[in-house]
């Protein structure tokens, strides 16, 4: 069937903010879609409240809205735009939920909007737990025992039949949230509770526990043909019990015998038949019992997911992207494979490769939270690696994590106490692959890890190969049998064959990385880049996407364009997320628009960046000196570009320089000059900017000694961290040994540094750019949260708010003198702090920041693209970039956090950065453009209803004109004993409710039983910690809108009263600002 | 370090490690892109003659499982891999692991190429003969060698594979694993009669599925010996090998569609071939033939494309036999023929394995098919 000429117009709806279990691959998805479906001559619509995606970028759709993703304003978007279709399935849960609740509302019926690529049924089968069980019984499938219940009693019922372990699950959640495995009673009470109560129908579904067994997923596509293919297969290194979001999982299946595999081939196939699904992607996982190969259906998503971008990078075939042609009509046979070019998407693609998938953790940012992995989703991004064998890919993507790691190296030593070993193998958590080393190298016998972490016979034997040769290897130097001059190059080759860094060897060898690498060159033991290119070499590739390894043949044929690298970076963390990614591929396009070829480095399979038709080539290889050094090698770049990737390419800087790469733009003096506070501290003085009072200590003494020069409260942190890793306000002496006990290592390498905090000093983020003559100046920030709460965490606004002309005007010029004289070329930003009139310079970093596509989606010019040109040569005056535009509407970014994935760690916001995603909001007002902001972030400002205050002594004076305006609104006012005498005392009408020690019901009750809709609570101090804890974790598991600072305070109430007012202006960008 | 070598006849040279077996081997050399189902390819017929290398790096994983077998031995001549696994223990239905089969099974093997850069080479050159050695690297001798190597073409491989009896097969497919429609004994049509070019048991499998007697004939057996069994439906099976090299064959089925015109006739493979140079047309070798589970076949009838998995290096010319068969199966990849059907007759045929095998079972519908032209419905 050609492509429908019935529909002309077609919305597609993204997936949001980046949360944990829904990151960038959805940008990588939507982006795909949207470019084919434009590429099909159709227009498209787009909606989504996340800035930093390339889908939002205007020129992917015809009409693109950034704005909330609500009933309410899609359904006004469909009003307005009257598409002819929706494509719910490439925007992930979030799309999927929000297509059913248009449709429950009966808005895709009134405006005559027709579902493709899945329908309501489909949907509805495939994610309501019930009617998929009821499927699979249809179909003579197996799940595990179990089923459902709607409340306590009925959960009670199943914990017998079940038995335990049970799992718990909530339906039609996010990421597995709430998902529980429960050994006992009391934890199956009180997670099925929990279940109940996340489950927007308030259903869970209990289940006989298979933990232990083995998981695999399969990618299935159909079109409207019933044409079937399965692009991939994916086995999971952690059997089940360990969400397949936070475990090691490897492609193709690799302990399936072929009628194994074949028999969960042909059950997908009948599931995505049985459920429905017309046309497009679905994610089905298996369980498999080891011991005799029984399989059960786990489940089903009848969509694009985050496994379907991992199996698109794995095989090369563009799934999100052949999903949406289906979706207009196309069948499998009627569309080319991209790759061959000749030869039919309608196939299964073979691979000659092993990919690994390693998630990345940040247990470190929750404090509280045991780092334990369960079928709840806790990872924050992954990483891919390719290798000719599974010890090769394992190895290469242990080293993308960038987690510090060289390989599978020895980080638990052997002498590890066996029952606390025994117990760290038993559970899973984020750094068990390092145990197992430990109990290979313990002597630990294959069979007994087998029974301990249920992980197969054959990772682990893979494993055990690597401990032998390592430890064989360690034997010979120990005994002076060999050396690295002796060691035979044959040897060396199976080594690197096995995915052991240079890094690794030289630590062997007990030389520099910089003489084993020479000496692996003098061997002559050289990488070769192979091609993935979905067919085992079956057919001849057109496309360039390339991994490393050490084989005969290399098949990247350097064509005699010039050539700039860019690298990027890799996994996604909090602190470096999509934004840097986004910047990558701005920083590809722009360039290849300019004529050059661009070639992409990046380990990161959920990206745009590493879609092979966004540069010229792409290298899927960790970001590591060791990789980076061997594509620039084969490649011989004119230039590689390191400004855009956040921290994982700059900390290659200098030692790419050493070895004479060209680095482009900002010279890497600059980035050292602002990195180093010493040298930044000079500049700074002699420009004559100002700059909180600081030092920098080694020991507690030093720090003690600085701290009380300067006064506290001051701010400390490790030197060179990310995203604030570590950074906490001190107001004491004893706060600071107790963080400096906790938290640095103290060591000449490890330098603390400490600042002066200006408390409710008001923070501006500046984004600009700079030709070395000239500066212009994108975006300035203004902050809604006061300094002490990490940039990363803020909300800001462009325009500013409430700073003044000739503090703008002081900015701008320090931001022009400090661009100057640190030579930048291409990005940079600045945060400075505002105090009592005076403004200061916190930090300068000539690079990409965060705020680049907030800037860009603002203001209407792509600076990182703007960014690119300048460095590839041109003028600021030549790409038409000569002033800050000014814009007549307001732009709000608001963060994401992730604390519902974490139950029991603190919500406040500090200076140690944990929001995973953002949002904007766009509107007229500020005050409106804020309340998008927050609606979009999944915490909408109520209308009505009720406030509850608690405000410490140094708010409750900026507390009365906010209580009076909540007052206005109609709002009630419930408040504790202290902000309850305040207010009553000036007059404004108020009721007083108990604290959570004092009393029931008290102000937990109340938010539980719906009668508060909004919190406002500034910190009281260590006495109120508990009550606040209680209040901020009540109001996310709630979503009630919780708000912890003043400003923030006064921004909420004057979006609502002007919501109140008024109507939200929802329109596209294209209509706020013209692209050049 | 290295002790084997690969030697394709056009010089180009692989050095690696043994594996299997220690000796020396001289066949075609041919790649297969599945990912899994080594045990499949190495214990299939059709293999006779060739030296099998599998582009999926990593092989042994799951061990050996005898069930799983495709015929009495092992009849490809050697393998050529990346890397042999060990189960480590691990898969619950392995009985052996694959180095010790192919060592039992007097398979000679080479491990630790570029098994990428051969399949590129074979890719671009067509598939051609080579010779593994474990003993003599020089390849000026192993050329000498392999310049007296029969070609494909002129082997009777045929002969080599087939059964040295006649004999009865009992197993039907095993339900566990593959989706089929379940018959009652009744049910079944009476008897099938397979000429056995080198079957695959899956195949048999599915004929005992369909059919109350599977009765298995040695290639060169006479059509009248045949017939004494009174067969409802003739199956002419897979096997090795260049079809016009065994004219004895396409006698037989010349024959068949001469003297028993009402008889149902099903042929796979090989047996599609034979079946092809019968009704008068032509077959040709292709550049490197079609070896994977992975193959895009357009079902001419219901428009509907299935995944299936292939293993030959002769296709037959539609053109040559238009005007007797439909074409009912068609490859999309290349557009070469997958299956006929010829007019007027209960006869048809199919080039890739429906029995799969290893491979998707998208097709088996083609043995029901059989099931229901015999019936007559």
């Amino acid at each position: 069937m050609p492509k429908r000429k019935d529909i002309k117009k077609i919305l597609v709806i993204g997936s949001g903010p980046i949360i944990i279990g829904q990151a960038c691959e959805f940008d990588y998805s939507g982006t795909q879609g949207c470019k084919a479906l434009k590429e099909e001559g159709y227009e498209v619509v787009l909606v989504n409240s996340n800035p930093a995606t390339i889908m939002t970028d205007p020129e992917f759709g015809d009409k693109t809205y950034i704005e909330p993703l609500t009933v309410d304003i899609v359904a006004a978007i469909i009003e307005k735009e009257k598409p002819d279709a929706l494509l719910p399935t490439l925007g992930g849960q979030t799309s999927l939920n929000l297509t059913m609740d248009l449709d429950k509302k009966g808005i895709l019926k009134k405006y005559g909007v027709r579902l493709i690529g899945a329908n309501v049924e489909a949907i509805e089968k495939a994610e309501d737990r019930f009617a998929f069980k009821n499927a699979m019984d249809n179909i003579g499938l197996e799940m595990p025992r179990g089923g459902f219940a709607y409340n306590e009693k009925e959960a009670e019922e199943l914990m017998e039949y079940v038995g335990f372990p049970a799992i718990i699950r909530p339906s039609y959640t996010l990421g597995g949230t709430g998902g529980n495995i429960a050994y006992n009673k009391e934890e199956f009470l009180l997670y099925a509770r929990w279940g109940l109560e996340n489950s927007p129908i308030n259903e869970v579904l209990i289940e006989e526990s298979i933990i232990g067994w083995k998981e695999f997923e399969l990618e299935v596509m159909r079109d409207h043909s019933d044409n079937v293919v399965i692009v991939c297969s994916i086995e999971n290194f952690d059997p089940m019990g360990v969400h397949t979001g936070d475990s090691i999982t490897v492609a193709p299946a690799l302990t399936l015998s072929n009628k194994e595999y074949q028999r969960l081939r042909s059950a997908a196939i009948k599931i995505i038949r049985e459920i429905g699904v017309d046309t497009g992607g679905s994610n089905i996982q298996f369980a498999v019992n080891p011991a005799n190969g029984r399989f059960v259906v786990i489940e089903m998503n009848p969509r694009v997911s985050r496994s379907s971008a991992l199996a698109s990078k794995a095989t090369g075939f563009p799934i999100a992207k052949i999903a949406a042609k289906l979706a207009v009509g196309y069948s499998l046979d009627e569309l080319k494979n991209d790759i061959t070019q000749k030869t039919p998407a309608c196939f299964e693609p073979t691979l000659d490769y092993c990919v690994v998938k390693i998630p990345r953790f940040t247990f470190e940012k929750f404090r509280g939270v045991p780092d334990v992995l369960s079928t709840q989703m806790k990872s924050v991004g992954e990483v891919m690696a390719i290798g000719r064998n599974f010890k090769e890919a394992l190895q290469k993507g242990l080293r993308s994590t960038e987690r510090g790691y060289d390989g599978w190296q020895t980080l638990i030593s052997p002498d590890i106490e066996k029952a606390r070993l025994v117990e760290k193998l038993r559970i899973p958590h984020s750094t068990r692959l390092f145990y197992l080393k430990a109990a290979f190298l313990k002597g630990f016998s294959l069979e007994s890890i087998h029974k301990i972490t249920g992980i197969d016979p054959w990772f682990l034997g893979n494993l055990n190969e690597l401990v032998k040769m390592e430890s064989a290897l360690q034997e010979r130097v120990r005994n002076q049998a060999v050396n690295i001059d002796s060691f035979p190059a044959e040897e060396f080759r199976m080594f690197k064959q096995s995915g052991f860094s240079d890094l690794q060897l030289a630590d062997i060898f007990g030389i520099p990385e910089s003489s084993l690498r020479q000496k692996r060159i003098d061997k002559g033991v050289l990488p070769v880049f192979k091609a993935v290119d979905t067919c085992a070499a079956e057919f001849e590739a057109f496309t360039p996407y390339f991994y490393s390894t050490y084989e005969e043949e290399t098949e990247y044929i350097p064509s005699n364009k010039k050539k700039i690298v860019i690298l990027g970076s890799g996994p996604n963390r909090i602190g470096q997320g999509i934004e840097f990614d986004y910047c990558c591929v701005h920083a590809s396009m722009a360039l290849r628009e300019m004529g050059f070829e661009t070639v992409m480095v990046n380990s990161n399979p959920e990206t745009v960046s590493t879609d092979y038709d966004v540069s010229d080539n792409l290298f899927f290889e960790p970001i590591t000196l060791e990789d980076v050094m061997n594509i620039i090698e084969e490649v011989s770049p004119e230039g590689v570009i390191v400004q855009f990737g956040g921290q994982t390419p700059l900390k290659l800087v200098n030692a790419l320089q050493e070895r004479g790469v060209p680095i482009m733009g900002t010279p890497p003096e600059s980035i050292d000059t602002a990195e180093d506070r010493e040298k930044f501290g000079t500049l700074i003085k002699k420009l004559g900017i100002s700059q909180p009072p600081h030092g920098t200590g080694y020991s507690f003494e030093d720090v003690k000694s600085i701290a009380s020069e300067i006064g506290y409260p001051v701010l400390v942190r490790p030197s060179y961290v990310l995203g604030g890793r570590s950074m906490e306000i001190v107001y004491d002496e004893e706060s600071l040994k107790q963080y400096m006990k906790n938290t640095v290592l103290e060591s000449p390498d490890h330098p603390v540094l400490i600042d002066k905090f200006l408390e409710d000093a008001i923070e501006i983020d500046v984004d600009a750019v700079s030709d070395g003559q000239t500066t212009v100046i994108g975006g300035v920030m203004q902050h809604i949260e006061e300094a002490g709460v990490h940039s990363g965490d803020s909300a800001c606004s462009i325009p500013t708010i409430s700073i003044e002309k000739p503090v703008l005007e002081t900015m701008k010029k320090w931001t022009a003198m400090l661009a100057q004289h640190l030579s930048v070329q291409g990005l940079m930003n600045i945060q400075y702090a505002l105090k009592e009139g005076n403004l200061y310079v916190l930090e300068v970093n000539p690079r990409a920041s965060r705020t680049i596509p907030f800037v860009s989606k603002s203001i209407g010019v792509p600076m990182a693209k703007v960014a690119s040109r300048i460095m590839a040569g041109k003028t600021l005056k030549e790409v038409g970039f000569t002033s800050t535009p000014h814009i007549s509407y307001h732009c709000v970014k608001e963060v994401v956090l992730p604390f519902v994935k974490f139950p029991g760690c603190d919500t406040i916001l500090g200076p140690e950065m944990r929001s995973t995603g953002e949002v904007m909001g766009v509107d007229k007002s500020f005050a409106l453009a804020f309340a998008k902001s927050q609606m979009a972030a999944n915490v909408s400002l109520p209308l009505e209803g009720t406030v509850f205050i608690s405000v410490n002594d140094k708010d409750k004076e900026s507390i009365d004109d906010i209580a009076r305006a909540f007052a206005r609104e109609n709002f009630e006012i419930l408040a504790t004993w202290g902000t309850y005498k305040y207010l009553k005392r000036k007059n404004i009408p108020v009721k007083r409710v108990y604290k959570v020690n004092e009393g029931r019901p008290n102000v937990v009750d109340a938010m539980k039983n719906g009668d508060i809709q909004i919190v406002i609570n500034t910190p009281l101090g260590k006495a109120s910690q508990f009550d606040e804890r209680a209040i901020r974790t009540t109001a996310v598991a709630y979503s009630l809108p919780c708000i912890t600072t003043i400003p923030a305070a006064r921004a909420a109430v004057e979006g609502i009263s002007q919501m109140n007012e008024k109507p939200f202006v929802i329109k596209p960008l294209q209509e706020y600002h013209f692209y050049e | 370090m290295s002790q084997a070598i690969l030697l394709l006849k056009d010089g180009t040279a692989f050095y690696g490690k043994p594996c299997g077996m220690r000796g020396e081997v001289a066949g075609e050399v041919v790649f297969n892109t599945g990912m899994m189902g080594y045990q499949e390819i190495l214990t299939d017929p059709s293999y006779a003659g060739q030296l099998v290398t599998l582009t999926y790096p990593m092989i042994g994983n799951y061990g050996v499982s005898y069930l799983d077998n495709e015929s009495r031995g092992v009849f490809c001549s050697g393998l050529i891999i990346r890397e042999m696994h060990s189960t480590f223990g691990g898969h619950w239905k392995s009985q052996e692991e694959l180095s010790d089969f192919l060592q039992k099974n007097k398979v000679v093997g080479i491990q630790g190429i570029d098994t990428r850069r051969l399949v590129r080479h074979i890719r671009e050159h067509g598939s051609m003969p080579g010779i593994i050695s474990h003993s003599d690297t020089d390849v000026k001798s192993l050329l000498a060698r392999l310049e007296s190597f029969p070609s494909m073409e002129e082997r009777d491989l045929v002969s080599e594979v087939s059964t040295p009896a006649i004999y009865e097969y009992e197993e039907t497919i095993d339900r566990d694993y593959v989706d089929f429609p379940v018959l009652e004994e009744k049910d079944k049509v009476p008897g099938i009669a397979v000429y056995d070019y080198g079957t695959k048991y899956c195949i048999l499998q599915y004929l005992r599925t369909i059919a109350r007697k599977v009765v298995v004939f040695p290639a060169r057996t006479p059509l009248r010996e045949v017939m004494k069994y009174h067969p409802s439906g003739v199956f002419l099976s897979n096997g090795p090998g260049d079809p016009s090299s065994i004219p004895y064959a396409r006698q037989t089925v010349e024959q068949l569609l001469r003297d028993y015109p009402e008889l149902p006739l099903f042929g796979i493979c090989l047996g599609h071939q034979l079946l092809g140079l019968a009704l008068g047309g032509k077959t040709y070798k292709l550049t490197f033939g079609h070896h994977g589970i992975n193959q895009p076949i357009r079902n001419e009838t219901t428009g509907k494309v299935e995944i299936t998995s292939e293993n030959h290096n002769y296709a037959v010319d539609f053109d040559s036999i238009c005007h007797k068969a439909e074409k009912t199966h068609v490859n999309l990849n290349d557009g070469t023929l997958e299956g006929i059907r010829v007019k007027n007759r209960p006869v048809f045929s199919i080039q890739f394995h429906p029995e799969a095998s290893t491979g998707p079972n998208d097709s088996n519908y083609l043995f029901f098919d059989f099931h229901s032209m015999i019936k007559g419905v």
